[in-house]
């Protein structure tokens, strides 16, 4: 593990304050409730633009995860099993709607998203958390309860919106709200390595 | 055939639940081989406690469960019909117990069916064996790293990709560079080359289950194999794409003769968690 006092801690939902404190390369452990939604609920909100009094969460400074997690049931109530984030690509044509739209302070996936999502990132003030692919098992460790659920009978348990209790889920800062961009970084090295490999 | 049935059921929980020897071991080396404090360094920590809690929990390394792949050899006395069925009768089954997430998509209604079985899925490939046992190899590939997968046909006047192992070599660079971080690396990036798509996928999808120790026969084939390796891990993209030494565990290539006029190369893709076994009965 790093170094605990390197890691800050957070608290959702998310002031706009602190979202724009934060910057890439920073660790989080991040508390209070956060919201699942992967391709379904994205194409969903920006297509029937609901209001947020007709759903039941307040996406007003809210977490989103881009996760399609794996649930069981059992009279009526319902179990994480495993819940790793999800290639968040797929969500980058509607990322820009949903934060401006919806005031999302942060958004946890994998694989980092487009500077179109960055460039929304810097003008509402809104982080990409980057969580760790495939470590489902751990993630859901972190899942203490589920809260609630939207759009179930709709979407199925992989798609639907869940509300998730987290403790310490662990994150790093890639895109933070001055438009700066790890992936984008890391692109750029990669590309003049390559060129250095195939010697176009 | 119900045994049959049991013992698909629990290798495809083995498979969900835990990473193979070699693989495990090699994010060790990985993990040792990044600096201290580094991101990559905590995205390979996280990969091998999160492998340590599916273990001892029996719970799912990772949420997408994936496409289950069968490779089947089947002996002569046993017909390839009862396999299929037991190993239908096998994913429903674990997909209750294990439990798997559902991903079978009816793509004319948007449907999924539940149980993860459907018009072709699972996946199953047949062959006939000589030998007395009943050999089943399952790879349970997640969406991600499917998604990833790059086909090409050489010459590339992009790559300026010759018919020739470099071109080939350029390709595989290509593709890795082209996906970065979204594919959870370090990958195992499997290569098929052939005359037909069909044969070059093949190849390519079954280099995935070779062991990470285990190079390819031919000495030239072998020695793109390490030097693509080297080469990949010094794009430095990294685990998770953060950045860093490791990008790829192996590189696995599988060849065919071509037709003179065709030169396909497949790239496939398997993400840091490459969840594979065998069972033989």
């Amino acid at each position: 593990m790093k170094d605990k006092a390197a890691i800050k801690i957070i608290e959702t939902p998310l002031s706009e304050e602190t979202a724009r404190e934060l910057r890439v390369g920073q660790s989080v452990l991040i508390n209070g409730t956060i919201f699942t939604a992967r391709d379904k609920v994205h194409g969903y909100l920006m297509s029937q633009k609901p209001r947020p009094e007709e759903m039941p969460f307040n996406l007003d400074g809210a977490i989103i995860y881009h996760c399609g997690p794996v649930i069981s049931e059992e009279n009526g109530s319902f179990t994480v099993i495993a819940a790793g984030p999800t290639t968040s690509q797929r969500m980058q044509m509607y990322e820009p709607f949903v934060i401006s739209h919806y005031g999302v302070r942060g958004i946890i996936g994998k694989g980092g998203m487009s500077m179109e999502v960055a460039e929304a990132m810097r003008e509402s003030g809104c982080v990409y958390l980057h969580a760790i692919g495939g470590a489902g098992a751990l993630l859901a460790e972190k899942i203490k309860k589920v809260e609630g659920v939207w759009m179930l009978e709709e979407f199925g348990r992989a798609e639907a919106m869940w509300a998730l209790r987290v403790e310490e889920f662990p994150a790093f800062v890639t895109i933070d709200s001055t438009g700066a961009s790890i992936h984008a970084e890391v692109e750029r090295t990669s590309k003049q390595r390559l060129s250095g490999l195939i010697q176009r | 055939m119900l045994r049959l049935r049991d013992g698909i059921k629990e290798i495809i929980r083995k498979t969900a639940v835990s990473l193979p020897r070699d693989i495990e071991e090699a994010l060790k080396a990985a993990y040792e081989s990044e600096p201290e404090n580094s991101p990559s360094r905590e995205a390979l920590s996280q990969m091998l406690e999160n492998a340590r809690i599916a273990k001892g929990t029996l719970k799912p390394l990772c949420q997408d469960t994936g496409t289950p792949i069968f490779y089947v050899r089947v002996p002569r006395e046993l017909s390839f019909a009862v396999v299929e069925q037991s190993i239908i009768e096998g994913v429903r089954l674990a997909t209750e117990s294990v439990p798997l997430r559902p991903n079978a998509v009816d793509v004319l209604t948007e449907k999924n069916t539940g149980d993860n079985t459907g018009l072709f899925f699972p996946e199953i490939y047949f062959e006939q064996s000589e030998q007395d046992t009943l050999i089943i190899d399952l790879s349970l590939k997640g969406a991600g790293s499917e998604n990833a997968g790059t086909f090409y046909k050489l010459p590339d006047e992009r790559l300026k990709a010759g018919r020739d192992l470099d071109g080939v070599r350029k390709c595989v660079l290509d593709a890795v560079y082209s996906i970065q971080g979204r594919a959870c690396p370090p990958y195992t990036v499997g290569v098929g080359i052939a005359g037909t798509r069909l044969a070059a996928s093949k190849l390519s999808r079954n280099s995935l289950m070779r062991k990470l120790g285990e190079w390819a026969a031919d000495p030239m084939v072998m020695e793109l194999e390490k030097r693509l390796l080297s080469e990949i891990n010094s794009l430095g993209i990294g685990a998770m794409g953060l950045g860093g030494n490791c990008t790829a565990l192996g590189v696995k290539i599988n060849h065919a003769h071509r037709h003179t006029g065709s030169y396909f190369v497949d790239v496939s893709i398997a993400c840091w968690a490459n969840r594979r076994s065998r069972l033989v009965w």
